[in-house]
């Protein structure tokens, strides 16, 4: 979880993503923010998110993305 | 046949075609030929009512089929209308707002509060109010009877290196010509359904816009939250049927990318034209895999020239260290390439791409120096006047003749599908209270902006900063603080040192 919000913090240090439960409804990730991430989490715990979970609910908060990874690292 | 003059011809000769057709739509909205070509022509006998007449009235509305129609209405009031955004940050819209210091402002319910936290004197107007004037023909013909084909349209804000955007104005001329011949090479009828990405406040919306009047088209405005999420968007096109985008590279490689192409498949996508920036091969043979049918075309142009000026249909493979060609100049347009001694490049040779024709734009609105610095006379002609726009890129032909895009002159880049001034984002950041120096890099391979700069302010106050006083696409994406900048032994700012710092980070 810990290099998950290092991730983010590098993208948006003015979010505290520990709390923040609506990134993609306040329209704080854009579709950049998206790409990066998606990149980044690929290097650091090797694991491609799938297009069809590339969904608003997996990325509006921190821990529902720390759960995906976590789903796909188990699927592994 | 009668020669066109003004844009609006389209839509009073398609109202009598297809009036009840739908021109315009989005999720929740559809607007009818009929619905168009009536709310427009209230907006400008409203605009006429109000004495407004061959000026700038400013549209700032969101992403929505009635901002296309209140573009329209600006025309038919003989005025010319200039686009802006909720999008936009504050500060962009103050920057415009001295620059054209308008009379008329007309907003829609999401943007009637903030237009009050701006510095504006003039008329708000609400289209809602509008958009309800009993249309008076004899008033719009007589506007119409003394329009020009060289009056303005509209003006688009570009980004402008000192920090002031850049406002191009363009004509009834340079939009139909341009419009003739773009249709002509996407092959634009009836039964095109166009699903529109780009934001409705730059030039690149003209090819969805007036091709749809033209035709009697059909346009859907995608919304922007859709460009997260690729299966989605891949859903949506499929939902209403979209058969032609216009899209900026970056929008199609998020498709393809994210590997969405793999589960989903746009089946009705037979014409696919992409610009802004170089579309990475292997990405783009992704595309070409999963609709191998289809027709991709790589348009480049400036907003100067109107839009696009050159483009190139697929008609081969290419290996992964290739570029795809920008091809040829549309009809009615001339490419030279000047070498620094403004001499035209010997064949196969790099040389700045200049353009000629009647799709250059008038130049910058109220800014006569920087307009001289780029529209200029054509040095092969030394007999009569004659103007160039001077795009500041560099390009070559290959061995088949094809132009070929090679590089920027300068540090602007392309981001994202816009046109940035690297040297924009730094002249805002060194606005900012603590800070001392800030220079930005843009790295080409991951597409990022890299801002570094020396001050007494914490990261997350720069990027604060910068999202307050910058569009998002402008925003670096990773901001590095350092304790002193490197020099060059000149005394400047070592660019150089900077790249290969971030290179061995």
């Amino acid at each position: 979880m810990k290099a998950l919000l290092e991730i983010l913090e590098e993208l948006h240090p003015e979010i505290d993503f520990e709390t923040h439960k609506s990134l993609i409804d306040d329209k704080i990730l854009d579709s950049f923010d998206i790409i990066t991430i998606i990149a980044e989490v690929n290097d650091e715990y090797d694991v491609a998110i799938p297009a069809h979970e590339i969904t608003p609910e997996n990325f509006n908060s921190a821990s529902a993305l720390y759960e995906l990874i976590e789903r796909l690292m188990d699927e592994d | 046949m009668d020669r066109q003059n003004n844009i609006l011809e389209y839509l009073d000769n398609i109202v009598n075609i297809c009036p009840d057709k739908i021109a315009y739509a989005n999720e929740t909205d559809e607007l009818s030929f009929k619905t168009v070509y009536d709310n427009s022509r209230a907006i400008g006998t409203f605009l006429h009512n109000e004495g407004r007449y061959k000026e700038p009235v400013v549209v700032f509305m969101r992403k929505h089929p009635d901002t296309i129609v209140t573009f329209l209405g600006v025309v038919y009031g003989g005025c010319y209308y200039v686009p802006i955004d909720n999008e936009m940050p504050r500060h962009r819209i103050e920057l415009i707002f001295q620059n054209l210091n308008p009379k008329a402002v007309i907003c829609d319910d999401s943007t009637i509060d903030s237009i009050k936290d701006f510095d504006y004197k003039g008329a708000v107007y609400h289209y809602n109010e509008i958009v309800k004037t009993t249309v008076n023909q004899a008033a719009l013909d007589e506007i119409r009877d003394k329009a020009l084909d060289t009056d303005p349209i509209y003006i688009v804000f570009t980004s402008g290196s000192t920090g002031k955007p850049k406002g191009v104005v363009a004509c009834h001329r340079s939009v139909i010509d341009y419009i003739e011949t773009l249709s002509e090479v996407l092959e634009i009828s009836e039964d095109t359904v166009f699903g529109n990405q780009t934001p409705l406040y730059v030039d690149a919306c003209l090819k969805e816009i007036y091709p749809t009047l033209k035709f009697g088209a059909k346009t859907y405005i995608i919304p922007k939250e859709l460009f997260m999420f690729p299966i989605k968007l891949v859903e949506f096109l499929n939902k209403y049927k979209i058969n032609t985008v216009c899209w900026v590279v970056p929008a199609l490689t998020l498709i393809s990318g994210l590997g969405a192409l793999e589960k989903v498949v746009p089946q009705h996508l037979h014409t696919i034209a992409f610009g802004s920036e170089v579309f990475p091969i292997k990405q783009f043979n992704m595309w070409r895999k999963a609709l191998p049918n289809a027709r991709f075309i790589n348009l480049y142009g400036p907003t100067e020239a109107t839009g696009m000026s050159c483009y190139y249909i697929v008609d081969r493979e290419f290996a992964l260290d290739e570029a795809i060609p920008i091809g040829k100049p549309f009809k009615n347009t001339e490419i030279l390439l000047l070498t620094d001694e403004n001499k035209l490049a010997p064949k196969g040779e790099q040389g700045e791409i200049c353009i000629r024709g009647t799709s250059l734009t008038l130049g910058y609105y109220n800014d006569f120096d920087r307009t001289n610095e780029v529209f200029v006379q054509n040095p092969l002609n030394t007999m009569y006047p004659e103007l160039i726009y001077r795009t500041g890129d560099i390009g070559k032909l290959n061995e088949r003749g094809e132009l070929v895009f090679v590089s920027r002159k300068d540090y602007q880049i392309k981001h994202m599908g816009h046109r940035i001034e690297l040297g924009e984002i730094e002249m805002v950041m060194n606005q900012m209270d603590g800070i001392q120096s800030v220079v930005c890099i843009f790295d080409n391979d991951k597409k990022k902006i890299i801002m570094y700069y020396v001050g007494d302010v914490t990261k997350a106050d720069a990027v604060n900063y910068c999202r307050d006083k910058l569009p998002r696409y402008m925003v670096p994406n990773l901001v590095e603080k350092l304790d002193i900048m490197p020099l060059t032994s000149n005394g400047k700012i070592n660019r150089l040192a900077l790249k290969e710092k971030y290179a061995n980070r």
